[in-house]
């Protein structure tokens, strides 16, 4: 296995060098063009044009009679633009739907090629053998001079997205604002329609049309999910598709018999899925952790409001609070209850005295933090109540959320509305 | 659709606890709390953005609320569904479906049959009623994107009328429509109303507010106010309703948004 | 006689899939057709291994699976992740799609499945592929398979028509009424799955979707009325496999790839010349301007629509 590793990593074979040169390109181009393609919400329209091509590589073929790769690249880009057009023709004279429109124009063509690829097969052409590879994809039955030329395409598109990348970004983003300002939208559109067509083009040989698609939206997606810039959503699409191809060529060196264009995306889509759980930015373990920080605080807070709240009965603010006592004023797990005494023993706002009985005093912060949930709690009530209007008994379980995001700003404002109040809707004193 | 249960004796027609009701975290209905009385033409009143289609789809079980709950008549939505309708503010349907006005105004039968039955003779004669009272009659046989904007409001009030039900939720229905229709469908609320049935109308006409209802609710994120037209609608609750910028509460609720806050039950 | 036992295996594919096919038109949800039918690939591939044979009643119940797992995970993924219908539904379906072929390609010696079946199906073998029951020769498999889902999906749509119809159109107000709108939906996606999958062994996974597709969009262009709809795409789904089946033999091609040419070719002419709404006809009226045809003023050009540029 390492040596498959070192053999395919060291590029000893001229082979693996061309055909790793090819889908690397590949999946740089199309991950990059992606992010437009997703973000415009035309994800599957790519899936379209990726099997519409089809019967353009058979009649290249037919006129040919060879495996030019020149002539099926515009045979293809040819049909590729045919579909689009369709599409939008069905679009706009019928009621028929987008999503329709794109369903029809994916089969039919695709039905047109597949007669044109068996009506090939039955002529009986010895060239033709291979043609098929354009269904799932062979990257290593690619030539050096496919993969010049595709590789070549691939490079072309990156360019073109790197030096157009503010047109592109202003047209995927607001195509009406882009026209008032007097882009030329019209052509704007047919060059975004273009390189979309041409990658999937430069893909086919490598992924094949029925998985071009997702070497376009999976790697967009997945980089949507590290970012909220745009342009380094470009790089890390395109590094996304990059990385998919070479475990892709490496999956299929190593066990010949696999398709590269499978794995490729199954390697896309495993990134995919670590990026929706945890990428830093919009991952989900973000959102867990923002969660689990934020129950920590409330607890904590809670737990002061507790001990407030045992002082103020008893009017004895240096006096012990048991564990039991203080499950007894507030229902609470034994356990979580330990847990946030210790993170507010660590962060200084209470001492935990373990003589006889064992248990808990709010020190000076604490006593200040404490005062001040309690005050915002009271306060909040008290708003609810006097200016709002909402009657006494409803507003208790409003305020004990609350009490945990007023801010300073929002208390201040709250103090001069309510005119420094001295106690709450229940006649509870507030404290300051 | 089980058979729908009895109401509760006494109960009123709607009755709503403690509702909130939010987007995204973003609390739309704040702690909202009402009886509606029987056999009133209510207008529901508020600016822009108030909650007033959120609170008739939450009534009418198409979001959840974050916490609180509502009653027809005593009992939970599920058991009473037959007794209610409800008609959009905008509605969300496909206008190129194939079904024409008449099978649009049947549809509001379905609420009273169970899976697997189809519509009677009777359902299509109610239908068929429906579309007279309306005036559209005459375009039964139309497919529904042959009609303009003003006539499919009113097939889908025919659709509400044709369900029979005891309480109807409205969501503007004079938008958008001339004069004439205005009228028309204000006789048609008021015939209702007449029968006993409880109307609820999402109102913007200020100036009419008064003149076509009995009762008026006024909301912004909370509820201002809800009673009778002549005590209620005045112009201080009117004042609270559009002027009063509700600063603090409208910050709060976007911090509470911001931070992903999840509202947790209150113990103690 | 094989002619007979293929054209009525397409006829039987092509109806089955019309009438599922109808409701995700009109729901806007064509390419979830074309979700299903590559998703499902790896529940077959698995259920081959599994059962190590053809055996139909495993290889249903592993797409029924995949295929209600793709709906299932698209939605998720959308909500969740925030991302668009059509780019989640995009990176499930090829995807699992991937995972199948990775399957079929690792245990090529047990799953008798090659690649070009998965996209043209085998059609043309059908009569040879029997059905042998207690000795009895019972005629191709696939017709008796076919047979079977056709039955469901009229059963489906004959039971729960109202509901269908109403889930279709206005799901808000199926909703309100307390329909239960959940259950028609996995059922209808059920369906779609089944005919799917029955259909896929014989005209392969993408052609499905011309099946699935291409005749409920074109009787959508030449009525207003939804009985007639499915019954209109029955009826184009069937000249399609008829007119299909000459066109391959005529050229000597796929008859899975002719087939779904002539759908497309039926939808060409609706396009251009259904007298209710195609493109002649409406600038007909136009010219004629008369205000005999359907209305045309406002609330029905107003309504915006969408456009494809890429
Ligand atoms: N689906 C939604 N997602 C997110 N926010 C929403 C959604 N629907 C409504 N909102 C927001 O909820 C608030 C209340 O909306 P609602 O439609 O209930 O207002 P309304 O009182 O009916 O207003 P209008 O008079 O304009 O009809 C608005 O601020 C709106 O932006
Ligand atoms: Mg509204």
């Amino acid at each position: 296995m390492s040596e498959l590793f070192t053999d395919f990593f060291l590029l000893q074979d001229p082979n693996v060098r061309w055909v790793l040169a090819g889908t690397i390109l590949l999946g740089l181009s199309a991950g990059a063009l992606g992010c437009f393609a997703v973000l415009r919400e035309r994800a599957l329209v790519g899936d379209a044009v990726a099997h519409a091509v089809l019967p353009g590589v058979c009649l290249a073929f037919i006129f040919t009679g060879d495996k030019d790769p020149l002539a099926l690249l515009i045979g293809s880009v040819i049909f590729g633009w045919i579909s689009l057009v369709v599409m939008d023709f069905i679009i706009r004279n019928s009621k028929i739907s987008a999503d329709t429109s794109i369903g029809m124009v994916l089969s039919v063509f695709f039905g047109l090629g597949v007669v044109l690829l068996t009506y090939i097969q039955s002529s009986g052409n010895v060239n033709q053998s291979g043609l098929d590879a354009f269904l799932f994809g062979n990257a290593a039955s690619m030539l050096p001079e496919d993969v010049m030329l595709f590789g070549f395409v691939s490079l072309m598109v990156l360019v073109v997205i790197i030096a157009m990348y503010k047109e592109l970004k202003l047209v995927s983003f607001d195509s009406s604002y882009a026209k008032v300002i007097g882009y030329p939208l019209k052509r704007m559109e047919f060059l975004i329609a273009t390189l979309l067509v041409v990658t999937i083009t430069a893909g086919l040989q490598a992924v094949g049309v029925v998985l071009m698609a997702s070497m376009l939206i999976i790697p967009a997606a997945a980089a949507r999910y590290w970012t909220d810039s745009l342009r380094v959503m470009l790089f890390v699409a395109a590094f996304v598709g990059g990385i998919s191809a070479i475990s892709g060529s490496f999956v299929s060196y190593a066990a010949p018999s696999m398709p590269t264009g499978p794995w490729m995306v199954v390697s896309a889509a495993f990134i995919f899925t670590l990026s929706f759980f945890f990428a830093p930015a919009r991952g989900e373990t973000r959102k867990w952790i923002k969660r689990l920080n934020q129950k920590q605080k409330i607890r904590r807070e809670n737990i002061l409001k507790t001990l407030y709240g045992l002082n103020e009965a008893d009017g004895k603010e240096e006096k012990v609070r048991t564990l039991q006592e203080i499950i007894k004023k507030r229902r609470m797990e034994k356990k979580t209850l330990k847990r946030g005494l210790s993170e507010l023993e660590k962060s200084g706002m209470i001492e935990h005295y373990r003589g006889r009985p064992d248990g808990f005093v709010l020190t000076e912060t604490g006593r200040v933090e404490a005062r001040r949930i309690v005050r915002l709690h009271r306060l909040w009530e008290l708003y609810l109540t006097e200016k709002l209007e909402i009657a006494g008994d409803h507003v208790h379980d409003d305020a004990e959320s609350m009490e945990h995001v007023i801010t300073p700003e929002i208390e201040a404002q709250l103090l001069k509305i309510l005119e420094n109040p001295e106690s709450d809707p229940h006649d509870e004193k507030i404290p300051y | 659709m089980s058979e729908s249960a009895a109401k509760v004796k006494g109960a009123p027609p709607v009755e709503v606890h403690d509702l909130t009701v939010s987007y995204q975290n973003k609390p739309v209905l704040w702690d909202v709390d009402f009886e509606l009385p029987e056999g009133k033409l209510i207008a529901v009143v508020g600016p822009n953005g108030a909650g007033k289609s959120t609170l008739i789809k939450t009534i009418m079980g198409l979001i959840d609320p974050v916490s609180g709950h509502s009653l027809i008549y005593g009992r939970p939505l599920e058991q009473m569904r037959k007794k209610i309708a409800y008609v959009p503010q905008r509605e969300t349907v496909d206008w190129n479906f194939p079904v024409s006005v008449f099978d649009v105004v049947l549809m509001g039968r379905y609420a009273h049959l169970s899976l697997f039955k189809r519509p009677k003779k009777h359902d299509k004669e109610l239908a068929m009623e429906a579309l007279e009272k309306v005036g559209m009659a005459e375009f039964a046989d139309r497919q529904i994107s042959q009609l303009s904007g003003g006539q499919q409001q009113r097939v889908f009030l025919a659709r509400a009328l044709a369900q029979d039900a005891e309480i109807y939720f409205m969501d503007e229905p004079f938008a958008g429509v001339d004069a004439s229709t205005e009228d028309h469908i204000l006789l048609l609320l008021k015939e209702l109303r007449n029968h006993g049935r409880t109307v609820v109308v999402v109102h913007h006409d200020l100036q009419t507010v008064s003149g076509y209802f009995d009762w008026v609710m006024l909301l912004n994120l909370r509820l201002v106010a809800l009673g009778p037209m002549e005590t209620t609608f005045t112009k201080e609750n009117l004042q609270k309703a559009y002027g009063g910028r509700l600063n603090i509460l409208s910050q709060v609720i976007e911090l509470s948004r911001k931070e992903d806050f999840i509202r947790e039950p209150g113990h103690e | 006689m094989s002619t007979f036992w293929i054209i009525l295996t397409a006829c039987l594919a092509s109806s089955a899939c019309a009438l599922v096919g109808s409701f995700l038109v009109l729901r806007k949800q064509a390419m979830l057709g074309d979700a299903i039918s590559h998703a499902v690939l790896p529940g077959i591939a698995i259920a081959f291994l599994l059962t190590a044979s053809r055996n139909t009643f495993p290889m249903l119940i592993g797409a029924g699976a995949f295929g209600l797992l793709t709906v299932y995970l698209t939605e998720k993924l959308q909500l969740r992740g925030r991302l668009m219908n059509d780019a989640s539904m995009g990176i499930v379906f090829t995807t699992l799609f991937a995972i199948g072929v990775i399957i079929i390609t690792m245990f090529a010696s047990q799953v008798d499945l090659d690649q070009e079946c998965i996209l043209y199906g085998e059609i043309a073998y059908v009569p040879w592929d029997l059905w042998i029951f207690n000795g009895m020769n019972m005629g191709p498999r696939p017709v008796w398979i076919l047979g079977f889902v056709l039955m469901l999906n009229l059963l489906f749509i004959v039971s729960c028509y109202k509901e269908l119809k109403i889930y279709a159109f206005d799901r808000q107000l199926a909703v309100s009424m307390g329909i239960p709108i959940m259950l028609i939906h996995y059922g209808l996606m059920g369906s779609v799955s089944f005919s799917t999958i029955a259909a896929f062994e014989s005209v392969g996974a993408i052609l499905v979707v011309a099946l699935i597709v291409v005749p409920p969009a074109t009787a959508y262009l030449l009525t207003r009325r939804l009985s007639h709809l499915l019954m209109l795409a029955v009826f184009f789904g069937i000249l399609s496999s008829i007119s299909g089946y000459y066109l391959a033999y005529w050229t000597n091609s796929s008859i899975a790839g002719a087939i779904a040419v002539m759908t497309g070719v039926y939808f060409g002419l609706a396009l251009f010349f259904s007298p209710v709404d195609g493109i002649l006809a409406k600038k007909y009226r136009r010219k004629q301007n008369t205000g005999k045809g359907p209305y045309e003023g406002p609330g029905l050009e107003l309504r915006t629509k969408q456009t494809i540029n890429i």
